[in-house]
């Protein structure tokens, strides 16, 4: 463990200063818009303006005959690359819902590419994408995915999949249920945003006959298996890079068409080729999420034990599936019992396809639209039976004698486990942190001078670290700087940072003197990438282990230098000296990687360097847990929210960099507020998008957001991983919506009354005129 | 309309005469004719600030801007913040308080409030937010932010 006086050193625990900050704020970083090559291309997508069709033509002639303009490509020329494939293989059962990179035959979206531009600036490319003319017989429009599905192709129906997940007696217990509660919610259509757009940057090396993609991101290891059975290549002949990344929350970094045209157009028109999205692009064609309508009823004792839910739910996918497949489907009915026991239950998700933006994952996804509706049930189920819904809680929440905690659910591939945990406990220190009683008696008396504040609360468990594994590769060099090589990605959570900081926890050096590569295919051959929550727990564990294999090898050479058994030794700031001895003989870990030099006769027959890679493997998922309080106060006039004070509890096993874990859950925590008060996408009864600018789709500021108050524990270190660390990216927006939609209801008095996320200020207006006198 | 004007911009003390195109933006000048690309584009139509620029002492969206109409201004961006190797308060501010996570609307950020407080070093809290509130950032929910800031104009008005 660090100690005080290695504070500096940026050890585990320590909240030091990122690595990543130094080019970032003075305007060296290199995002993808900063990648240029000489004589490159600019791509410009033209993009459908129906929102379904079927394609009569596409007359280009206009466009290519336009200055500037190289080459102007319909899904005709690029028509040996198949459809974009799912990220974790092949799945014949989806394959016809797959997206290509350029229309063909129908669109099903507004934004759909249709063609695709390539001119020698990209103001050039943008005025001649206006003169390409998309001619379509326009189709029916499905806009509500709990409208009856309708015919897809080839005998197939927009109900791409039912994903039912279910144990225990259904039937039985609402048959004999003392009550059953039922619930209609609705989470809206919203998603990720970074503040940079998506872009690519396809460039041809003819020399060397390889294809490099920069402006990846989250899982470039798994877009090059992608991208070389698309493009028919070899893995050694294609390479992505990452580079610096403005956000990602999910949605950046999956394989888009625009990916796949840089590379395609790279190599066939051979020039380097550029892709920059604009913002409107940005917000109707990278992947959406969230929208989901929940049918769920409780089965419920007399005591308030809940024996069961019960959830039909619609699952908007829009236009085509995507990279994930069915996976927020899977992690939606894996997940929505939440921290409860639940004995009994059934989950049926209808993923359907409509005619809007395709969906996908975007930060917490399923458990962020779960714990909505869970923790909306449990508060109409408190009403419905008369108990305290703290009270109800504690009732049904597993107990630590009770952990490890199985049923029998999937979580991507994963059966669940939750590993050791004090749910309760947790509730009580944080409702203790927040005077919860008090809270309730001054919120009651403001309550009856007029004001309608309220509190709500939602608990919630989180996954992190799915697995099975991942490898990392350090060398130190004879200077004593350490390179550390992994396949993990970098969105801007201070990846580089982490790392460096477990490494130099292990091998007893300051973490200033790491370097940490990262989303680099020509550097390491495998990785996870950055997502899930799981590049700290998976990557962050191989790294441990591969520094401690580094360690025992620099030890054993340093012995024999210093003629001291290897067991007595320690390493400080880099030096090894005898652990009763700090001041005395010592060597450095740069002395040491010399004396493991090939040719140096104090290597002996050990493999040369100072240098190691090694494996982690995890057999379960580990599952941090927590729970968020808000208090809010309405505007009877207006229906704003202002949300007075907010809390929020988390158990995270080890904190490697408290100051960066505070910053995921706060940046987290400004999303979920977002999405459950202001960001919506709609759309007109054609199909038309209405939320394509920041005018439409807001995005919260600075005034919008409370400044929280965190309880961040490390009472329960996961048990799965060697540092006992836990995920960290995803808890600040998971419990969001529900806790604030709880403390509405209680602010207005109308319980019951919030079923539908973002709560606009029209909407609780609306609720408000009808309800309140 | 895409006949190049010949125009003279002063980039964190540095001349640059360039010829562009009367519509290319100020943000595009910066970053292709003038080559700093620390100003970045996060909307194009003036809401996300990320690509905030000083031009002749003041804060301006440098999306908003047609590079022509700045012909013989003096433009500050992040890249002139830092003096050599000395960081403006601003920028140690960020660092210290973990302001930024992936960095991009970070530019924007530095560049306004550092132009707020050079214009008005005794501006209230409640104004400065207001302010502030102008720019958006998806990462950090602005709480380090604004702690930064406040660090940050507590040692400007020393200093």
């Amino acid at each position: 463990m660090a100690t005080g006086t290695n504070r500096l050193l940026g050890h585990l625990g320590d909240s030091v200063p990122r690595l990543e900050d130094p080019p970032l704020i003075t305007g060296k970083g290199r995002f993808v818009g900063d990648i240029n090559f000489p004589d490159q291309l600019h791509m410009r997508i033209v993009r459908s303006p129906f929102a379904h069709g079927t394609i009569k033509s596409v007359d280009t002639a206009a466009a290519k005959a336009h200055p500037g303009v190289v080459a102007v490509w319909t899904s005709d020329d690029i028509a040996d690359i198949p459809p974009i494939d799912f990220r974790e293989g092949s799945n014949p059962a989806l394959a016809l819902f797959r997206q290509y990179a350029l229309a063909r035959d129908k669109v099903r979206y507004v934004g759909d590419p249709v063609a695709a531009l390539f001119a020698e600036d990209a103001y050039t490319a943008e005025d001649a994408a206006e003169l390409v003319v998309i001619n379509v017989n326009e189709l029916p429009v499905l806009l509500n995915a709990d409208d009856p599905p309708q015919d897809f192709k080839d005998g197939y129906t927009t109900e791409a999949a039912l994903v039912e997940q279910a144990y225990g007696d259904i039937e039985n217990t609402f048959a004999n249920a003392f009550k059953v509660v039922e619930l209609d919610v609705k989470i809206g259509r919203h998603t990720g945003v970074p503040l940079e757009c998506r872009g690519a940057v396809g460039h041809y090396d003819a020399a060397r006959d390889i294809v490099e993609l920069y402006g990846a991101a989250k899982v470039p290891h798994r877009n090059r298996e992608t991208l070389c059975r698309m493009l028919d290549r070899p893995a050694s002949s294609v390479h992505l890079y990452e580079g610096h990344t403005g956000g990602g929350f999910g949605i950046r970094g999956e394989l888009y068409p625009e990916d796949v045209l840089v590379c395609a157009a790279a190599i066939r028109l051979d020039r380097p080729v550029k892709w920059i999205e604009d913002r409107q692009e940005h917000l109707m064609a990278a992947n959406h999420s969230r929208q989901q309508r929940h049918i769920i009823r409780a089965a419920v004792a007399e005591d308030g034990e809940v024996l069961a839910f019960d959830d039909e739910l619609y699952l908007d996918q829009g236009g085509y599936i995507r990279t994930h497949g069915t996976r927020v489907a899977n992690m939606t009915t894996g997940t929505l019992p939440g921290p409860y026991r639940i004995p009994n239950y059934r989950a049926v998700c209808h993923f359907r396809l409509t005619n809007k933006t395709p969906a996908a994952t975007y930060r917490s996804p399923g458990r962020y639209e779960t714990t909505f509706v869970r923790e909306r049930l449990m508060d109409k189920i408190a009403v419905e039976m008369d108990i305290d819904p703290v009270a109800l809680r504690r009732r049904n929440l597993i107990s630590l004698e009770e952990m490890p905690y199985w049923r029998d659910l999937d979580v991507l591939g994963d059966s669940v486990e939750h590993d050791p945990g004090d749910y309760a406990g947790l509730l009580d220190q944080g409702l203790a942190r927040v005077s919860w009683d008090e809270l309730q008696t001054e919120l009651a008396q403001r309550r009856d001078n007029g004001e309608l504040v309220g509190a709500g609360l939602s608990m919630f468990f989180e996954k992190s670290g799915l697995g099975p594994s991942d490898g990392a590769k350090i060398f130190v060099d004879t200077t004593g700087h350490i390179e550390v090589v992994t396949g993990g990605a970098s969105l801007g959570q201070g990846f580089e940072t982490a790392m460096a900081q477990i490494c130099a926890e292990d091998l007893g050096t300051d973490y200033r003197r790491i370097r940490v590569v990262h989303g680099r295919t020509d550097r390491i051959d495998y990785g996870v990438g950055a997502h899930a929550s799981r590049a700290t727990v998976l990557t962050g564990s191989a790294v441990s282990k591969t520094a401690l294999k580094v360690r025992e090898k620099a030890l054993e050479v340093a012995a024999e230098l210093l003629q001291t058994p290897a067991d007595t030794l320690d390493i400080t700031d880099g030096v090894i000296h005898a652990k009763d001895n700090p001041t005395g003989p010592s060597v450095t870990l740069g002395d040491v990687a010399a004396a493991l030099a090939p040719a140096a006769p104090t290597r002996g027959d050990r493999d040369p360097y100072l240098a190691a890679e090694e494996w982690f493997n995890i057999e379960h998922q580990t599952y941090p847990y927590g729970h968020h309080i808000a208090v809010v106060r309405v505007d009877r006039e207006t229906g704003e929210v202002k949300i007075e004070k907010y809390f929020m509890a988390y158990d995270i096993g080890r904190a490697i960099n408290p100051m960066m874990i505070e910053g995921q859950l706060v940046g987290g925590l400004a999303q979920g507020i977002g999405g459950a008060l202001y960001e919506e996408f709609t759309y007109d009864e054609r199909g038309e998008p209405l939320s394509v600018t920041f005018m439409d789709y807001l995005l919260p500021t600075l005034r919008e957001i409370p400044i929280p108050e965190i309880l961040l524990t490390e009472d329960f270190p996961s048990t799965r991983t060697p540092l006992g660390i836990k995920g960290a990216g995803e808890a600040g927006i998971t419990g969001a919506p529900a806790a604030i939609a709880s403390a509405i209801e209680n602010a207005i008095g109308i319980p019951g009354a919030v079923t539908q996320m973002p709560m606009t200020p029209q909407r609780l207006k609306n609720i408000m005129d009808e309800r309140l006198s | 309309m895409t006949e190049k004007m010949d125009i003279n911009l002063t980039v964190n003390g540095r001349s640059h005469a360039v010829s562009v195109a009367p519509r290319k933006t100020l943000a595009d000048v910066i970053r292709e004719d003038c080559g700093q690309t620390g100003t970045h584009l996060g909307c194009e139509h003036g809401i996300c600030g990320a690509c905030t620029v000083i031009v002749d002492g003041a804060p301006v969206r440098s999306c908003l801007m047609f590079g022509v109409q700045a012909d013989g201004a003096e433009i500050r961006t992040v890249e002139g913040l830092a003096k050599g190797n000395e960081l403006h308060p601003m920028q140690r501010a960020f660092t210290e308080h973990h302001a930024l996570q992936c960095g991009y609307c970070t530019p924007g950020f530095l560049m306004l409030a550092t132009s707020v407080l050079e214009r008005e070093p005794n501006i209230t809290d409640d104004d400065l937010l207001d302010v502030l509130s102008s720019n958006l950032c998806r990462c950090t929910g602005y709480v380090n932010i604004i702690k930064a800031v406040r660090a940050a104009a507590a040692e400007m008005k020393a200093g």
